[in-house]
């Protein structure tokens, strides 16, 4: 039986299209999942994330234990409010699963995808078997993600005193209501356009949402988050990487941090990998022809053959677009096997789309 | 949420209308329940006149955000046309899949062969029956 999200009931009510998300029922669209892309990038939509699982870690050791299952360097974090994207990998350096962790007063709070959640908590307890930590699955904790160049302005709404803290968050900076429970915001998202997420009990997201509807906020679907997420080059964990896959090869370089001596689970991996040298690298595709990319469709390149990892059709440009994994320093004229027919792509950097503004040359 | 289905056509089990035209020749396209199955189209390519065709055969695509869908040839036959107008227009396909978001027309190799296809009713039924 599907898992339903405190905001099942409304996402019925409002003409939602369901379909299964990581063994959950979640809208794939309310209508029209171009008109909710578009709300996005031109004022502000809200998506219920509520099946992303929350997990908080606190204890003596917290940070230790995170410096060694993270990609990334919690050290980062130096002061309580400041968020890191990370890759969790398992000792082959493959993705486990990527995730967010927000440093808080006291400990840690990661969100992690739905469909890995329950391999990530037996994973994260299994690593955490040394260290004197506390991991704690919030399933009582509903997420929405109000994004748009819009989406600040209904701050006065749901913060009252506190909506002036929220509007002076920077990017990946959170701040939560004195208790740490009635709710939990960060300047996140995965859309490529300004606003934040909210973190907050289960028992008060529906009058939340539906005060942000009547603020005329539109309800966007998985379908929408989907293509603004792509066009903003961000990855999405299953397609553009997996346990199989390097964080080297797929784009997230950025996210692994080996400038110390820090012993993180995979390093070793890595270390390998980087003496024999990447074969691959993540680019960003753009079809010159009429069609549609998408996933798994092999693209022939100067050195050999690719693969497009994700592909769709991208409203904002009106053009076709993807993340592909490539042989490295392939010519950036390259042609993509559509359904029989090699049709010409060109090699892009992503974000195809920033801030509501084309970052290509189209 | 239902579908309009005309009552002057035939259809098929993988929602493909046919419209005999005076001529002797279909034209084809896809039902009003599978566009709002489909959701936003994005792309659709047309097959190009003379290549010949099964009962049966993938012969166009429609693409949604989503997918990529065949759409199949309801009898044998040649293809006459494909609405290439289609091609940079693909939104007429859901706003009016039974007139401008024809997809092509087909010179059947036996007319007869159409008797074979849902009426109307039947069709109808078949939608009820996977709950539209």
């Amino acid at each position: 039986m599907a898992l339903k999200t405190p905001l099942y009931d409304r996402h019925a009510e409002l003409g939602a299209r369901l379909v299964d998300f990581g063994g959950w029922d979640m809208p794939l669209n309310y209508g029209s999942q171009i008109e909710e892309h578009h709300a996005v990038r031109r004022t502000a939509g809200v998506f219920d994330v509520s099946h992303m699982r929350v997990v908080d870690i606190d204890g003596a050791e917290s940070q230790a234990f995170l410096k060694r299952l993270l990609a990334n360097d919690v050290g980062r974090l130096t002061r309580p409010g400041q968020a890191l994207y990370s890759c969790m990998l398992n000792e082959r350096a493959g993705v486990v699963d990527d995730l967010i962790v927000y440093r808080r007063s006291v400990g840690y709070r990661l969100v992690v995808n739905a469909g890995t959640a329950d391999a990530d908590v037996e994973w994260m307890v299994l690593q955490g078997t040394p260290f004197a930590v506390r991991l704690r699955e919030r399933r009582d904790l509903a997420i929405l993600a109000v994004q748009g160049p819009e989406a600040l302005a209904t701050t006065d709404l749901l913060f009252g005193d506190a909506a002036g803290d929220v509007r002076e968050l920077g990017g990946f900076e959170s701040a939560e209501s004195p208790d740490g429970e009635a709710w939990f915001c960060a300047r996140t998202g995965y859309t490529g356009e300004d606003g934040f997420e909210l973190i907050l009990p289960s028992s008060d997201v529906v009058a939340t949402w539906n005060r942000l509807l009547e603020a005329g906020v539109r309800p966007c679907g998985l379908g929408a988050r989907d293509t603004l997420r792509l066009e903003a080059g961000m990855n999405l964990y299953g397609q553009d990487m997996t346990a199989e896959t390097s964080p080297l090869e797929s784009g997230l370089a950025w996210t692994v941090a080996m400038g110390t001596d820090r012993a993180f689970i995979g390093r070793g991996a890595l270390e390998r990998q980087l003496a024999e040298g990447l074969r691959y690298g993540q680019v960003g595709l753009l079809l010159e022809a009429p069609g549609v990319l998408r996933s798994h469709m092999i693209v022939k390149t100067s050195n050999g053959d690719g693969e497009i990892t994700s592909g769709s059709y991208a409203p904002t440009l009106g053009r076709s677009i993807a993340l592909a994994r490539v042989p490295v320093s392939c010519a950036d004229d390259v042609a993509v096997d559509v359904r029989g027919k090699l049709l010409a792509a060109r090699v892009v950097r992503p974000p195809f789309v920033r801030r509501g503004r084309i970052q290509i040359n189209l | 949420m239902s579908s309009h289905v005309p009552d002057d056509l035939l259809y098929t089990a993988s929602h493909e209308w046919v419209r005999l035209n005076s001529d002797g020749t279909c034209t084809v396209g896809i039902t009003d329940h599978a566009q709002h199955a489909l959701g936003d189209i994005v792309y659709v390519d047309p097959p190009a006149a003379g290549r010949d065709v099964s009962a049966g055969d993938a012969c166009a695509v429609v693409e949604s955000v989503k997918a990529a869908s065949d759409v199949y040839s309801p009898v044998a036959g040649t293809i006459i046309a494909g609405n290439t107008d289609l091609s940079s227009a693909s939104e007429k396909l859901s706003a009016d899949p039974y007139v401008e978001g024809w997809l092509f027309r087909l010179q059947p190799s036996d007319v007869t062969a159409l008797q074979g296809l849902l009426t109307p009713a039947a069709y109808r039924d078949s939608l009820v029956a996977c709950g539209d």
